[in-house]
């Protein structure tokens, strides 16, 4: 039948228009116009050891360092292999105890007042490399403390290393906890 | 018939109710309840919950005994009700059609050997007549087929079909040739070929109709009950689908009753569009009906629907948009000559005419000049109209009256030696400007003057053509006259088009020009030289006075012969469809009241939460699905009424028309089973 | 919450909106001519391109199909489809382009991965970083991503031809209309965007996944230490371009557009949420051109968006009040769980409601995890039919299915036989319509019955009760309407759920397709009925109420019960303390 061979023919030329030419064309300009960001942000340590991406979150627990959001991610947090949440609702008992446990752990450490929502709920992603201004800055007589240094210069730096709404109005003030706790082993 | 059933009948009249029950019975048959799949599925619920009745009286298991029975009882109740909607609309035809029977008795028939008054004939009975048969009808003679008069002339009385008590004339040739079976000879003979196969005729026709044994679903009514269909089928689904919900639900809240099979079918029924299936037979059925008790018989209940959609009319002007002819206005003198002068003459020249206009004139001039000439002189001379001359009048003696179209006046005048007077040409063209027909009058070889003959609208004339323009609907009048004439009335008359000087087939190109434009074109028509055009008309009128060939081409027969009546046919399709739509948007806007009803009745053992959603606080849950039940069943009965009036046409914009339908049926819709239900429950629980 | 995080969301809201609003008409009018065949200021560059492509396919473009023909070579074509991605998928071991050697799918996971992506669901039972090859996610998945968008705009411009065109019998050319629509319009568009996304950092490579050393170690879930993270790399860009272009929704990563790498910043989600939107809006003035009035077009997208908003400010409404139950343990404010920091949260219930809106499911938060009535939400725009701006194509033309059916109705309640567009609207019209409107209903809730008789498919819920029930509608509201999002709790990468989903999402695309394509086929050859002052206005207020009221009605009566036993009582449940 003369419409399965136009078919076949048609299915052959979209592909290589669709499946070739424009995701080459795509890769040659993004890596020409934009090599660090086609690269995936990659940073490195003062070092200059791999340090992972900019994108990409990191897990911490040390009180040295800012901590970053759970991740629900499979195996170890922050798996990037296995990015995706907990899917857990909102009524899931499961939830109630993790958001239950997390608020103790904070309270354990000493985090003053109420405990910030994004410290203690899983991201999406699992990957989520920031948490907003407030959350680093609650965290920074943990730090200060950890670190032994003063909260004052500490502050400074969250609020140096902020990313605020981008164009002036879209998303949140937020902080990289990625770049900020690079930003904080490179300090002094 | 028409005259003894005219008389409306109320709804609820004993003898058809009786009847009505009796059919209603009968029709809860699932061969013939197929045609009605919506009710089908409601009576196949009902079937299923009766036997669950019997399984709960015997085992005492599921749902209390009493409450299936309860429920039991009311979803037979709606089939019944649907049923029984749909016998007293038959019903109501079926009384009319007894009438229209009776005139249907045995007659025998003179079969001609030869087509002529004195051939040798045969006695036999009406009903061998076949198509092409040649029949002698005499005075007191039943008319025992349809047929056309092909040699002779009679009287013959219609009543039986038309209603209309005054005899008319049948004779061969020309656009009075039809008769009708059932009707009576009264005075002389004709010869009539049969034209319909007994079974076939007109007035068997008229009863299958009004009867409704042959209706069939027009496409509208099928688009909507596919819709229907579809919505019974999604909400059987979301029924079906509750069971195995809310046995997980129980199973994972570890506590309350999966939803048992009766209250499913209770869901179901009150959730499918049982309101409006209930009743859909039954509007087409009245709307038909309703017709008939104005006279009118559709062929089909599609031309009537069709006539709902029309976009263009065509009128003829004369009987339709004015009063038959044309009258005397006024005298108007030329230069040189009074008023009365002219009245004179005219009057002179016009003794002799018997036709209206010539009436008009003497009635004029006698009324506001007090003429007087009681005798015409026995040695006057009539000179008759003819086409030729185009002029009439009556010589007296030596002098001679004449009265005519300006241009044969003019050229007679001239040719006698008479002089033009400069004025009249001015004067002439301003009458016909009007709308008029300007006569000019002279005597000898003087011209004296004009009369000016107008035609007379028909009273509220004008309003009908507002409303018409207001419902979208363009009128085109049609008529004869010359161009001018034919502006100046459709200006008085505010149609919106007219075609002058229009033959025939002028009407035909016309209504294809439209068509193909994709306008709906409604006409009526009486005569032969009609039929094309009536043939070509998406709604076609026929007078019943018209000719068979009229009757035979069109869709709609008027049996009073009133061309208005297009407008009533106009109004009672647009019923016919409101009444569908409407009481489909209010059967749908009741299954909202009756979720947050049954929903929370259903479930509420599983999720104790879900009582907020019982906005009617109804009493318990059983009680809550009874009143559901109740609710959905008494509403069919209230409705019928509505059914079979149809819902009221206001002749309004499109748009505004859908706002006001919408927040009586759809507003209302959502209200009513909110009062209805909880009232219900009031009740339920006081017993 | 404090109030200029309101007044921030708020003005994304308007922005998004104004600028969406501003792009229809010229975005509209250059599809308009792309569809008539007309020159536009790309043809000096992908004319020659196009041309080719005709030659080497031997298309007479010329040659015009009638109904049947059209339905048949798309049927074929998107079998092929299906029969290459599966073919794929399967084979990708062997395939090149898989630095990471990732094996083949199961049959039942390739099968339903092939209808997915072909049926323009793009539902993901697969984990993109840790299962497919870039092979697969270009050449297989990618490219359907075009094809499938493609042909749904192709249906829809068949559709609208029926509805332009008067006593014809013929409805186009499906190949040309593949052909142009791709070429002229998702490569263009999905060029431009998947650039501007680099920029904003997501990943455009074909690299092997680079391994990097944590900051700080951590242990696993078995108290081993984690010192390194992988990676994952890939041409993510030019995929998430047509991705959301092409209301796609399949991610390159499982966590789709909550990724970093797929969705970076504020402003990249803001762009995404855009692209999710921009064609499916422009189509309504394509509509309105072709039809020979722009009005009608902007009715149609006014009720769109009446209901966009509608179902944005309910979802809003509901997650900034947050999560009683956590905020009992000492945590105030909105619930966190499943959104990211960057988005705040008026970009993810912007993006949730653009997602479900359209048929397009990428997400950048976990629908699983949002308020019950903020799940309700994204549940119910999908159960509408996927018609608030829609899939590509196959949201307007679900959407005039709705107008036929209101408009049968409300010509009824004005007495006149309906007619929409000057064509009448009668049995046939009306039986296709149903088809096309109620066919993913009834797939749901026939397959949700059944689910829930599988005691498999019940253990595959990750959360109890209410929200597990919620979980089993969602996979097949979005299946059966080809949205492809998920409350992502479920497992469904089993057999039954597969296969399922599978036959879900053929039946929700192709039933409807194919109904599309025969009203198309009866209302061309009807003539043209000129409009008067009987006719119902199909542009102005009134009736753009009316159908807003049909879709709203026809939705919550067909899924009252079912969401009264998920989503409202899990609401009820969480208001009310557990």
């Amino acid at each position: 039948m003369k419409a399965i061979r136009t078919a076949m023919l048609l299915f052959i030329c979209l592909t290589v228009t669709a499946g070739v030419i424009y995701p080459g064309v795509v890769t040659l300009i993004g890596q020409l116009a934009f090599p660090r960001q086609a690269m995936g942000n990659l940073v490195q340590k003062a070092d200059g050891s791999p340090a992972g991406s900019l994108l990409i979150g990191q897990p911490f627990s040390d009180p040295k360092y800012f901590w970053s959001r759970p991740s629900a991610t499979s195996d170890f947090p922050y798996n990037p292999l296995a990015s995706g949440g907990s899917n857990l609702g909102p009524t899931n008992p499961d939830l109630l105890k993790q958001v239950a446990d997390r608020v103790a752990a904070l309270k354990a450490s000493g985090l003053p007042g109420p405990a910030p929502a994004d410290l203690v709920m899983a991201s999406g992603s699992g990957l989520d490399p920031h948490i907003r201004l407030e959350t680093a800055l609650l965290q920074v007589y943990r730090v200060a403390g950890g670190r032994g240094l003063q909260e004052d210069r500490l502050r400074r730096l969250v609020q140096e290393q902020a990313e605020g709404r981008q164009l002036g109005f879209l998303g949140v003030d937020r902080v990289n906890v990625v770049k900020l706790n690079l930003a904080l082993d490179n300090l002094k | 018939m028409a005259t003894s059933t005219k008389a409306s009948k109320g709804i609820f009249d004993p003898r058809l109710l009786k009847g009505a029950l009796k059919e209603s019975f009968k029709k809860l048959d699932p061969r013939i309840l197929w045609s009605n799949p919506v009710m089908l599925c409601v009576e196949a619920g009902s079937v299923i919950t009766s036997v669950n009745f019997a399984y709960a009286l015997i085992s005492g298991k599921g749902d209390p005994a009493w409450f299936t029975g309860i429920v039991t009882f009311w979803l037979w109740l709606t089939v019944l009700f649907a049923t029984f909607a749909e016998a007293i609309a038959e019903g109501r035809g079926r009384a009319r059609a007894e009438d229209l029977r009776k005139t249907r008795t045995e007659i025998q028939a003179k079969k001609l050997k030869k087509p002529e008054l004195d051939s040798p004939y045969d006695l036999v009975s009406g009903q061998l007549l076949r198509k092409g048969d040649v029949i002698l009808v005499e005075a007191n003679d039943m008319m025992p087929g349809d047929g056309e008069v092909i040699v002779g002339a009679a009287l013959v009385d219609e009543s039986a079909v038309t209603g209309e008590s005054a005899p008319v004339v049948r004779e061969s040739g020309g656009d009075r040739s039809a008769v009708t079976g059932g009707t009576r000879v009264i005075a002389n003979s004709i010869v009539v070929r049969i034209t319909a196969n007994p079974g076939e005729t007109f007035l068997d026709r008229m009863i299958a109709l009004v009867e409704g044994a042959k209706r069939r679903k027009t496409p509208n009514e099928i688009a909507l009950e596919v819709l229907l269909i579809a919505l019974t089928l999604v909400f059987l689904l979301v029924v079906l689908n509750l069971s195995p919900v809310s046995i997980y639900s129980a199973r994972a809240a570890g506590q309350g009753q999966p939803v048992t099979l009766t209250v499913i079918i209770a869901l179901f029924v009150c959730l499918a569009p049982t309101t409006i299936a209930a009743l859909l037979s039954a509007i087409g059925i009245a709307g038909m009906d309703r017709l008939f008790q104005r006279n009118v018989i559709a062929m089909s209940g599609r031309a009537i629907e069709a006539a709902g959609d029309v976009n263009v009319l065509l009128l003829d002007k004369t009987g339709t948009i004015t009063l038959g002819n044309r009258q005397a206005a006024a005298f108007i003198p030329v230069a040189g000559h009074t008023e009365a002068e002219v009245a004179e003459a005219a009057l002179m020249a016009s003794l002799t005419d018997e036709t209206p206009e010539g009436r008009s004139i003497v009635v004029l001039a006698k009324k506001e000049y007090q003429l007087r000439m009681k005798e015409l002189p026995p040695h006057a001379e009539s000179i008759p109209f003819s086409a030729e001359t185009r002029v009439s009048g009556v010589n007296i003696e030596s002098r001679s009256y004449r009265k005519g179209a300006a241009d044969a006046m003019v050229q007679i005048v001239a040719g006698q030696g008479g002089v033009i007077p400069p004025d009249l040409e001015g004067l002439v063209t301003e009458i016909a400007k009007s709308g008029g027909t300007p006569l000019v009058v002279s005597s000898n070889a003087d011209i004296l003057g004009v009369i000016n003959l107008k035609d007379i609208l028909k009273g509220g004339i004008k309003e009908r053509f507002l409303q018409l323009r207001s419902m979208g609907i363009r009128t085109v009048m049609i008529t004869g006259d010359n161009p001018l004439t034919a502006a100046a009335i459709a200006a008085e008359a505010q149609v919106d088009d007219f075609l002058a000087q229009a033959k025939p087939e002028d009407k035909l190109r016309l209504i294809r020009e439209h068509q193909e434009q994709g306008y709906m074109v409604a006409m009526t028509g009486d005569g032969t030289n009609d039929a094309p055009a009536l043939a070509q008309a998406d709604v076609a009128v026929a007078m019943n006075t018209g000719t068979q060939a009229a009757r035979e081409a069109a869709n709609i027969i008027d049996l009073d012969s009133n061309p208005t009546k297009l407008l009533d046919i106009v109004e009672i399709g647009k019923q016919i469809l409101m009444t569908r739509g409407n009481l489909t948007t209010f059967s749908i806007a009741n299954d909202i009241a009756k979720y947050f009803a049954i929903v929370p009745a259903a479930l509420i053992s599983i999720y104790p939460q879900l009582g907020i959603l019982n906005l009617m606080h109804l009493a318990s849950p059983h009680s809550a699905i009874m009143s559901a039940v109740i609710f959905n069943a008494l509403i069919i009965p209230l409705l019928i009424p509505l059914a079979l009036k149809g819902t009221k046409y206001r002749p309004m914009p499109a748009e505004k028309l859908l706002i006001y339908n919408l927040l009586i049926y759809g507003v209302g819709g959502l209200i009513a089973p909110f009062v209805g239900i909880k009232l219900i429950d009031l009740l339920v629980n006081l017993i | 919450m404090e109030n200029h995080v309101l007044l921030f969301d708020l003005a994304q809201i308007a922005a998004l909106l104004v600028i969406l609003t501003l792009l229809v008409k010229p975005l509209g009018s250059y599809m308009a001519r792309v569809y008539q065949g007309e020159r536009t200021w790309l043809s000096p560059a992908l004319a020659p391109l196009e041309n080719l492509l005709y030659k080497v396919a031997a298309i007479d473009r010329d040659q015009e199909m009638d109904w049947k023909q059209y339905a048949v070579a798309m049927l074929i074509f998107n079998g092929l489809g299906v029969l290459v991605v599966f073919a794929v998928l399967l084979l990708q071991g062997w395939l090149p382009l898989n630095p990471e050697k990732f094996p083949g799918f199961s049959w039942d996971l390739g099968l339903n991965t092939a209808v997915s992506f072909v049926t323009n669901t793009n539902w993901q039972s697969y984990s993109g970083e840790a299962a497919a090859s870039y092979f697969s996610q270009v050449l297989a998945l990618m490219v359907q991503q075009f094809l499938s968008a493609a042909s749904g705009m192709a249906i829809l411009m068949a559709l609208i031809r029926g509805f332009a065109r008067h006593t014809a019998e013929t409805l186009g050319n499906f190949w040309v209309d593949l052909t142009r629509g791709t070429l002229y319009i998702l490569l263009p568009l999905s060029l431009i965007a998947a650039i501007f996304l680099v920029s904003q950092g997501v990943i455009q490579n074909f690299s092997p996944y680079v391994k990097t050393t944590l900051i700080q170690s951590v242990q696993d879930a078995k108290g081993n230490a984690v010192t390194e993270q992988t990676l994952p790399m890939g041409p993510v860009a030019a995929q998430e371009a047509i991705k959301e272009v092409g209301t796609n929704g399949g991610g390159f990563f499982n966590a789709n557009s909550a990724h970093p790498f797929e969705n970076p910043t504020p402003l990249s989600n803001f762009v995404e949420i855009l692209l999710i939107l921009l064609i499916p809006a422009g189509l309504t003035y394509t509509f309105g051109r072709l039809v020979g009035s722009s009005r009608q077009g902007w009715a149609i997208y006014v009720a769109m968006l009446f209901l966009f908003i509608g179902a944005l400010a309910t979802l809003y409404l509901a997650e900034s009040h947050g999560n009683p139950l956590v905020q009992k343990l000492g945590v105030p404010g909105i619930s966190m769980e499943g959104k990211e920091v960057r988005f705040g949260l008026g970009g993810s219930v912007l993006f949730s409601s653009a997602t479900t809106g359209t048929s397009c499911g990428a997400v950048n938060n976990m629908h699983d995890s949002l308020t019950p009535i903020g799940g309700l939400v994204p549940l119910m725009l999908i159960l509408l039919g996927e018609i608030v701006f829609g899939g590509v194509g196959s949201g307007l033309y679900t959407m005039l299915a709705f107008v036929v059916i209101a408009v049968f109705v409300a010509g009824l309640m004005i007495g006149r036989t309906p007619e929409y567009l000057g064509k009448k609207l009668e049995v046939m019209e009306m039986w296709m319509s149903v088809v096309i409107v109620l066919s993913a209903g009834i797939v749901v809730l026939v397959f949700v019955s059944v689910a829930l008789l599988v005691p498999e498919a019940v253990k595959a819920m990750a959360n109890p009760g209410a929200h597990g029930l919620s979980e089993v509608l969602y996979a097949f509201a979005s299946t059966a309407n080809n949205n492809g999002s998920a409350f992502a709790g479920l497992n469904a990468n089993t057999g039954f759920y597969n296969l399922m989903c599978a036959a879900a999402m053929v039946l929700g695309r192709f039933a409807p397709k194919v109904a599309v394509l025969a009203m198309a086929g009866s209302l061309v050859r009807k003539k043209y009925v000129p409009p008067s002052l009987g006719t119902l206005p199909t542009d102005q207020a009134p009736f753009i109420i009316w159908l807003v009221i049909v879709i709203v009605i026809v939705g919550a009566l067909t899924f009252f019960p079912v969401l009264a036993m998920g989503p409202i009582v899990e609401h009820l449940i969480m208001r009310g303390g557990l």
